[in-house]
């Protein structure tokens, strides 16, 4: 690290602090961390659609305040998460169902403000690790990226594909199926290359394709709703009360437990620069705490270790989704995918030159996920009896003002009421595919990235006259691309070694 | 389809399989009339639709084929969703679709409006005063927040329009 620590990166995150503190980034920064936790505790609205739906709110502003409050809302959102799950045994979003499963039995032992504190404090911790490593390995990746023609660009984005086949906890094909999905959902429209309309049928209204700020909304907040509906929700949770003596006792007793934290940075920030994701991240962490510790049988049981391992993976590998997302526009996960859709529709392009033609942007944000996180875990350290409050609403109120509140996000994306049904639409796929185990981040991600890939395809294509070998034709697409086919074919070689053994 | 008092996951799955092989149908013919050749110049517009839609279709297969393998070991018992967790769902599922056409009728405040109140009377069994109360102070903080704290004009319907909106 410290080789890497150069003068210029120190003085542009001076300079980003400088810009996350003014006036109004700070306030913007305020009002994201409470959005976002709310969005966390609330069953439907979830990182990703959450920052889907306040979006549409953000063309106004100035992109870098846009994306402090967006990237505030997102660690609010994490942070939310681990409330619902610890206080109610629900959930509340995805990468925090692995906190359930020593958090909740906490909870029920009268231990709810240890197992909080454990929680935020982890997260915490798990991001600024994060945040550290994108200060200093971002610019390094930018400069390196610099170097990309289009043929790197389409190996890493065929890399970023296949690891999602290669990694997925789910069935293969399914999740190919799903990506598919996506690409086929994103070709509809005006073919930017040659001009042609691809899959319109003739319908005018599909002549802009498919926007996956709607699929997002839809496949994540209605197809929440459904499955939290289904479930017959009577919420009935622990007290959570913080007192100051809580928090005080439990850092007293967090050190000890150092080598578990560790461990779990890795594996976060590993999984979120790989398009992992959160969620992943949040179980493989938690299952080598358990595989690791002296004493396994413990977890499940209200082991401080299963609320640590979790927590910590989560954030570190939420926040280090941003490392490509900026650097390579790739984003890590459906959170990070729909932040870059933000930065296309405020007229940045993602990339490696955002590093040195939008300083004040990279590095405001850089900062704020500084002050954001230090931020966010005073405000839900000191906040929690009201979110817990917020859950005591009964379900028949919550449910329909989040539909609206999706409906309402789904209609101003373009001001199409066409879009408000498509979201309906989505909502019932994503219920589907979530009981039948097709997982939705690859759907999301090739929707937003299949338009970018082909067109990166196409102009290796232009450049080497139609030959695939462009591939492979230098070191470093090599390399790449190498990387992808191991990938990709990885639950191939799985099922080729079962079959050996017999 | 139903047997018993759940919702067999084989069958959803044939249904969700089926979906993929008609959406990967629609894929492969747009992309062989738009052309999906590799041109002089590189791939033709319907070149990646065309293998996009065939690994749809083969995913399909796959799926199909494996759970009508497992037919018989399975004999339905795997859940898709218990009966009435899915009249729950679908509780949720028809207001919500209700609701969107209603949007383009009444606009979204007065949808709101009466989707609110109407699921808090009927699914929470709460007093008309009470749901409407509700219903009307959501409707009444969107329309503050979007049409003049924001200027994002959200689908009115008749009722502006006559309040002057």
């Amino acid at each position: 690290m410290v080789g890497l620590l150069n003068m210029e990166e120190l003085n542009n995150l001076f300079q980003g602090f400088a810009v996350a503190l003014t006036l109004p980034n700070v306030g913007f920064m305020l009002i994201g961390i409470f959005l976002g936790v709310l969005i966390g505790v609330l069953p439907g609205l979830g990182g990703a659609n959450g920052v889907a739906i306040l979006l549409p709110l953000t063309f106004g502003m100035s992109p870098t305040s846009a994306i402090i409050m967006l990237s505030c809302i997102y660690w609010g959102a994490l942070f939310g998460g681990a409330i619902t799950s610890i206080l109610f045994n629900i959930p509340g979003e995805p990468w925090s169902v692995a906190t359930t499963f020593d958090g909740y039995p906490m909870a029920q032992k009268g231990q709810a403000a240890q197992a909080l504190t454990a929680a935020f404090t982890s997260s915490f911790v798990g991001a600024l690790v994060a945040v550290l490593m994108v200060t200093f390995l971002a610019p390094v990746v930018a400069k390196f990226a610099l170097n990309f023609g289009p043929p790197e660009f389409f190996a890493v984005q065929l890399l970023t594909f296949s690891s999602f086949i290669g990694m997925s906890k789910e069935p293969p094909v399914k999740t190919l199926m799903a990506m598919m999905l996506g690409f086929a959902l994103a070709a509809v429209g005006l073919d930017s290359v040659t001009g042609t309309l691809r899959m319109t049928y003739g319908q005018e209204s599909l002549l802009q394709g498919f926007d996956f700020l709607v699929a997002v909304i839809g496949l994540f907040g209605i197809g929440e709703i459904l499955l939290t509906m289904e479930e017959g929700l009577a919420f009935k949770g622990q007290k959570g009360r913080i007192s100051l003596k809580d928090v005080l006792d439990t850092w007293k007793e967090m050190p000890q437990y150092w080598a578990t934290s560790l461990r779990a940075c890795l594996i976060g920030c590993w999984m979120g620069i790989t398009p992992g994701g959160a969620t992943p991240a949040s179980f493989m962490s938690y299952g080598t705490a358990k595989r690791m510790s002296k004493h396994p049988e413990e977890f499940g049981k209200g082991a401080i270790e299963g609320v640590i391992a979790p927590e910590t993976a989560a954030h570190a590998a939420g926040t280090s989704a941003l490392l490509p997302m900026l650097t390579l526009g790739i984003p890590g996960s459906p959170t990070a995918a729909v932040l870059l859709g933000g930065l296309l529709i405020w007229g940045l392009q993602p990339g490696p030159l955002l590093f040195t033609e939008q300083k004040d942007f990279v590095w405001g944000l850089i900062a704020s996920m500084y002050l954001g996180n230090i931020v966010g875990l005073i405000v839900v350290l000191t906040t929690v009896p009201w979110w817990a409050a917020i859950l005591r609403i009964p379900f028949s109120i919550i449910a329909p003002v989040i539909v609206v509140i999706c409906a309402v996000g789904a209609y101003t994306v373009h001001n199409h009421l066409l879009d408000v049904a498509l979201m309906v639409v989505f909502g019932l796929v994503g219920y589907a595919f979530k009981k039948l185990k097709y997982p939705l981040a690859p759907l999301v991600l090739a929707l937003v990235l299949g338009d970018m890939a082909e067109s990166s395809f196409r102009q290796s294509m232009l450049i080497s006259k139609g030959s695939l070998g462009i591939f492979v034709s230098t070191p470093l697409a090599g390399c790449i691309t190498g990387l992808a086919m191991i990938m990709l074919f990885w639950p191939v070689l799985g099922l080729l070694k079962k079959l050996s053994r017999g | 389809m139903k047997s018993g008092a759940h919702l067999q996951m084989r069958w959803m799955e044939l249904l969700v399989a089926a979906c993929f092989v008609a959406a990967g149908w629609l894929v492969i013919s747009d992309s062989i009339r738009v052309g999906n050749a590799w041109g002089s110049d590189g791939p033709e517009p319907g070149f990646f639709p065309f293998y996009i839609g065939c690994l749809m279709l083969s995913g399909a297969a796959w799926v199909i084929v494996q759970t009508l393998l497992t037919w018989r070991q399975d004999q339905g018992d795997s859940v898709f969703a218990e009966k009435h967790e899915f009249h729950l769902m679908l509780l949720m599922l028809i207001p919500t679709t209700v609701f969107t056409a209603a949007i383009f009728v009444l606009g979204i405040y007065l949808a709101s409006l009466i989707f609110i109140a109407a699921f808090m009377v009927w699914q929470g069994k709460y007093s008309y005063f009470k749901s409407i109360f509700v219903g009307t102070g959501i409707s009444a903080a969107l329309f503050f927040l979007f049409e003049i704290w924001f200027l994002l004009p959200l689908p009115k319907g008749f009722v502006e329009t006559w309040l002057g909106y």
